[in-house]
């Protein structure tokens, strides 16, 4: 089906919404870090609030280089599961709807993912974004950025490979 | 976290725990010191309902790994005896090769096998209740404060 280029837009976002919420709510452990995403078209965006839970080095203080990881691993899977369901939504195919989904749409799973902590993570909001480099039937590479105050000044990068939900 | 050669094993873990519980990510994952050795350690974790990744099979998400992987690597840096006053990762990877099994404590064990005067090498295992078959591997560089 072409894309329909008079389909209301609060129709739109509401189908994208809903299809966003459906991978990501269904998810207990973003809900305890407090992960959420915003989304600007296709783009996504992760959010982490800062809260006293993710602190690794209370001296400093600093985030903890576990939930670094984890918020980027996040955003990696959200990422990809994200993308390959846009083109079966958005062609009217197939809408996972968080409201009436009975079962959670299968998510990939991580083969390796390799963090590379670029500085230490302050008490603050982080932000990252993720970019699928190559998604094969089975197998994705994805790259993961994440900063806080300032774009340009990273917080840390990765890189992992998934293996996609098959059926 | 001060490991002398002259503290006893449980000396030196009821310290590490203490250290473990000032570090309020480690607190919120109720992570647990089950050994301290001369550049290894080995802490876990209870499986618990808010971690979980996949809420079809309740498995716990890969970050919680990675979480505990990173404590447990950076402890066996601390607990070296050439004992830095602080690290903190410069590179961390992990392979995941199953998932963790629902319910079950899942445990790291970390060795710093090399350290320099300013970076430590660490390698580490994650085990669920069968120790034969590893949850997940990982190799990190960690950074060494003097």
């Amino acid at each position: 089906m072409a894309m329909d280029r008079r389909e209301p837009l609060d129709q739109i976002k509401s189908r994208r919404d809903s299809a966003l919420s459906a991978l990501v709510s269904g998810v207990p452990y973003l809900a305890w870090l407090g992960i959420r995403f915003d989304r600007r078209g296709d783009e996504l965006t992760a959010i982490l609030p800062y809260d006293e839970k993710l602190i690794g080095n209370p001296l400093l203080p600093a985030l903890h280089g576990g939930v670094t990881a984890a918020f980027l691993e996040t955003t990696a899977i959200i990422e990809l599961a994200w993308a390959a369901m846009w083109e079966d939504m958005e062609s009217g195919r197939s809408v996972p709807d968080a409201a009436v989904s009975a079962s959670p749409p299968r998510l990939p799973k991580t083969i390796d993912f390799t963090v590379d902590y670029l500085r230490s993570g302050l008490p603050r909001d982080a932000y990252a974004r993720a970019r699928v480099v190559r998604s094969g039937r089975r197998y994705a590479s994805v790259q993961v950025e994440a900063w806080q105050d300032n774009r340009s000044r990273l917080l840390a990068q990765a890189t992992g490979h998934f293996l996609m939900p098959q059926g | 976290m001060a490991l002398g050669p002259d503290m006893t094993e449980s000396d030196q873990r009821r310290i590490a725990q203490q250290f473990i519980e000032a570090i309020p990510h480690a607190r919120a994952l109720a992570l647990r010191v089950d050994g301290l050795g001369a550049g290894t350690a080995t802490i876990s974790m209870p499986w618990a309902e808010h971690l979980v990744g996949d809420p079809r099979s309740g498995v716990v998400h890969g970050g919680v790994v990675s979480a505990l992987m990173d404590t447990c690597c950076g402890a066996a840096v601390m607990a070296h005896p050439l004992g830095p006053a602080s690290t903190a990762t410069i590179d961390l990877r992990i392979d995941y090769m199953r998932s963790a099994s629902k319910g079950q404590r899942i445990t790291a064990r970390a060795e710093c096998y090399h350290m320099t005067r300013t970076v430590a090498f660490v390698r580490a295992v994650a085990l669920d209740e069968d120790e034969q078959n590893p949850v997940a591997a990982a190799t990190g560089a960690f950074t060494v404060e003097r």
